[in-house]
């Protein structure tokens, strides 16, 4: 029976990376795409309306062909991010099922089901806004994620050691994969933030798509309030680590390395918060703290778990 | 002089954001510009100000950061004593410099504390104006009206043919039902409401921030007051609460005897569960962990009770935790002449997932010489193709165990104290193992060998297991937990909760119709506002029409 599910698994992961390849491809050529419409007429580019908190995405519908439902390769992508999503779910869900468990219990399994949460998040957020223009980011993300957890970080389905036989299994490490995915979008819109910024000083004058695009302004108000939901998620994951490793390892915090990076990314983040607020800092260097933050993130979960000697030690390899 | 809210340096900071946004306190402080030379006085407050500004804060965020790194590539004394100690000794060039340098205590190094106290007082001397100005402007009113509401955001306005008293007198209680706090104004010819809600706002940051300082108070003292210790126990055997029991025990800056209450725990067995389906890929992995213990509080009742990984015992103010697990077999040695001269279990340690064990017996009385014996331990024997033995299930299907034998001075009697897991060879001399005539002895439960040179005879009694526990004392622990919980409500609080401003205007022309406008004005990002003054305003006329209509039923 497990074998079963496993291998259903297996095929939900692959044809789920089969899609995304072909989503991200059509993500990718819609950026392009835009770059051609917006080529000839720059001077048709519509300043963003009002410098201000409350000025979102107006120039998202500004050229001829992007109404709400934006152009067609951007829907095709989408339309593909959510199928291919279906399935990495599903893959996510057997794994769960063939373990008896949640599929969250060494780096393969926290890997697949991370990336479905990033992917997910991205989903969800586009019934707030509209931010399928990250479709590229988010898609080769996760991606790069699911190839390198495949082939590097497989292993089979094992019963659990006895210290994550805990209810704070499926709570902290839900949550943390839930703030991951805001701060992997926030990270994103921080990047496209910082390339209007060049453009608008003038400099990364070929990347015409981001005409096309909200406002560097717009972008961190986005931004921030993507990476403020990541940091309450990132709050929580800290407090609940904490109530778990009094229980399992008897201190509820011990400077052990993977609770020393949980610390700094959040330390960071509050940094971020700050510098949100600090006159001098809003703008590019809040948004490269952004970017730092969810960089630190990404190391925390990859050369952390596999290079760093600590207690959390669970990758499985 | 001005006493702000905030740094001076804080973007919602008064004489930044929009004029119309001033608070009851703040003025544009132009006088610190002008001011000329500074005084002592003018010094410390020009510190104070530094410290306690925006950028500082930010600064030794980035700092703290930055400065926990070292403290995850070098292993540490707390998390890691024995990397430790390799580390020193494969890196004798630098670890004398990271000594020096507390890299190895890093987060109780001056360093790191340097940073996070100034951290916190730069919190607490930002948090106690605040604290002070939100505490006046709570119990203040809502603000005048402004006189131009169209310079500010989300600007609206209706027409209505309700007189102007009644209408602002409905406005209040559509701004009331959702939480505002309203004050009525007159100016000329206008009547308006202003209100002013999402107080909660600035209660959660000052509550974060205060809580955060708790949690760090709260950690202080219970590391002061509180203690570990930790204990290996051989099944059949007991742990009692003092301090001569203990293996090892860490006590916080302001210990006491008094702290350690008595009490005894015994482990009766220790139960592993191992994955034994031949078929499965996790053959010989852990699924559980049960220790059956016995505890017994003061002179009370003794009682039965189990300690697993994630469940630990409560017992007289402290927890005692399962950490660890392995085998301690019991040998026996005799004399020439059959009398035993030592019978007792030994604890050895883990070398692996199938417990492959080391282990180090010393039997300094008895025999004609001290013997020092450095034994493996094999829970299931099997041979490699190597030769050698390993062990390939962690539970007892097949133990071997197998031991050199050294003689000569153990040093045990010199005073020094020694580690009862290593034997220093340097002054023995092996009689049996590899270097010596004799071969390696091999034995199963149960078997019996002589020794050489007529010193004796030793057996492998029985092999019971032994369980390492931990105790905990950390009197404020649940305060951490409270002040943790503060610090996650004060921030979802002041993240989400929108402060705003809202104002409703009655004007009456001249031709007696009535306009009213509506406008609202944020502090911090409130990327809702526009639509929140729509709201109210589309609620308001509601409110109105409905009068309308009761009022026309009236008169008809």
């Amino acid at each position: 029976m497990t074998e079963t599910f496993v291998l259903y698994s297996n095929v939900a992961v692959y044809s789920a990376m089969a899609i995304y390849t072909i989503a991200f491809i059509m993500f990718t050529l819609d950026l392009s795409r835009r770059s051609v419409s917006v080529a000839a007429p720059r001077a048709a580019r519509i300043p963003s309306a009002s410098v201000g908190s409350t000025a979102l995405l107006e120039r998202v519908d500004a050229p001829a062909n992007t109404r709400t439902k934006g152009p067609r390769y951007l829907r095709m992508a989408f339309a593909l991010t959510v199928i291919g999503w279906a399935l990495h779910v599903g893959a996510a869900v057997l794994r769960g099922f063939a373990a008896g468990r949640v599929p969250w219990a060494n780096m393969f399994e926290f890997t697949l089901t991370a990336t479905a949460i990033i992917v997910g998040v991205f989903l969800v957020v586009q019934f707030w806004q509209d931010l399928r223009f990250l479709g590229s980011f988010v898609v080769g993300f996760a991606l790069i994620a699911l190839g390198i957890a495949t082939t590097n970080f497989y292993v089979d389905v094992v019963p659990l050691p006895p210290a994550l036989q805990s209810a704070w299994l499926v709570i902290h490490v839900f949550v943390a994969s839930l703030g991951t995915g805001f701060f992997a979008l926030g990270a994103a819109l921080s990047i496209v933030q910082l390339l209007q910024a060049r453009r608008a000083a003038g400099k990364a004058v070929r990347l015409r798509f981001l005409d096309t695009l909200p406002g560097a302004d717009a972008l961190e108000t986005l931004a921030y309030r993507l990476i403020v939901v990541g940091f309450v998620f990132w709050t929580f994951t800290l407090i609940a680590g904490a109530v778990w490793a009094e229980r399992a390892w008897g201190r509820y915090w011990g400077w052990d390395t993977k609770e020393v990076w949980t610390f700094i990314i959040w330390t960071i983040f509050a940094g971020y918060l700050h510098a949100r607020a600090t006159r001098g800092w809003r703008g590019s260097r809040s948004a490269w703290l952004a970017i730092i933050g969810f960089s630190a993130v990404v190391f925390n979960f990859t050369i952390v778990n596999l290079f760093f000697k600590g207690l959390h030690a669970y990758s499985g390899l | 002089m001005t006493d702000s809210s905030r740094p001076s340096d804080h973007f919602d900071s008064t004489g930044h954001v929009d004029s119309t946004y001033v608070d009851s306190a703040g003025l544009p402080e132009l006088d610190k510009i002008i001011q000329p030379k500074l005084g002592p006085v003018g010094y410390l407050r020009f510190f104070w100000r530094q410290l306690t500004s925006m950028r500082t804060a930010l600064f030794l965020l980035l700092l703290l950061a930055i400065a926990a790194i070292p403290g995850s590539l070098v292993p540490q004394v707390s998390s890691d004593p024995n990397g430790v100690i390799q580390y020193k000794a494969n890196n004798p060039t630098v670890a004398p410099i990271l000594e020096n340098l507390q890299v190895f205590t890093t987060y109780s190094s001056f360093w790191f504390s340097a940073i996070y106290l100034l951290l916190f007082i730069s919190l607490i001397g930002c948090v106690i104006p605040r604290t002070k100005h939100h505490f006046d402007a709570l119990r203040a009113r809502p603000p005048k009206t402004p006189a131009n509401l169209s310079r500010l955001e989300g600007f609206t306005t209706r027409q209505s043919g309700t007189d102007a008293a009644t209408a602002i007198a409905a406005g209040q209680r559509v701004l009331r039902r959702q939480g505002y706090r309203t004050e009525l104004y007159t100016n000329g010819g206008s009547v308006s409401v202003s209100a002013e809600r999402g107080y909660l706002r600035e209660t959660g940051n000052l509550v974060f921030h205060c809580a955060l300082i708790g949690v760090l108070v709260a950690v202080g003292l219970g590391g002061g007051f509180g203690y570990t210790g930790q204990r290996v126990v051989v099944e059949g055997y007991a742990l009692s609460n003092s301090l001569a029991s203990y293996d090892s025990f860490n006590p916080g800056r302001f210990f006491t005897d008094a702290a350690l209450r008595p009490y005894s725990i015994a482990l009766d067995t220790f139960v592993p569960k191992y994955e034994d389906n031949l078929d499965s890929n996790a053959i010989g992995q852990v699924l559980d962990y049960t220790a059956n213990v016995t505890a017994t509080l003061g002179g009370g009742q003794a009682q039965q009770s189990t300690i697993k990984v994630n469940e630990p015992l409560a017992i007289g103010d402290t927890q005692v935790y399962l950490l660890g697990n392995g085998y301690a077999p019991v040998v026996t040695v005799r004399d020439p002449k059959g009398t035993v001269v030592f019978s007792q279990p030994t604890a050895f340690l883990p070398q692996d997932a199938n417990l492959f064990s080391l282990g180090v017996i010393k039997i300094p009385d008895g025999l004609k010489e001290q013997i020092g014996i450095r034994a493996l331990f094999y829970p299931t024997a099997v041979l490699t193709n190597l030769g050698t033995l390993a062990s390939s299930y962690p539970d007892l299907i097949n133990p071997q165990l197998t031991m050199e034998v050294y003689t000569g001075d153990l040093g045990l009697d010199n005073g020094t104290s020694s580690n009862a897991y290593a034997l220093n060879t340097d002054s023995l001399t092996q009689i049996a193992g590899r270097k010596a005539d004799a071969a390696t002895i091999k034995l199963a439960p149960g078997d019996r060998v002589d020794l050489p040179d007529g010193l004796g005879s030793i057996e492998l009694s029985s092999i019971p297991r032994f369980a390492s526990l931990d105790v905990h004392h950390d009197p404020a622990q649940g305060w951490v937990l409270v002040f943790a919980i503060l610090v996650l409500s004060g921030l979802v609080t002041s993240l989400f909760i929108p402060r705003r401003r809202m104002w409703i205007t009655a004007i009456t022309g001249d031709d007696g119709t009535v306009a009213l406008e509506y406008a609202g004005l944020a502090r911090g990002d409130d990327p809702g506002l526009d639509a929140a003054v729509a709201d109210i305003a589309d609620r308001h006329l509601d409110q109105l029409r409905n009068l309308d209509e009761s009022g026309l039923r009236v008169t008809s």
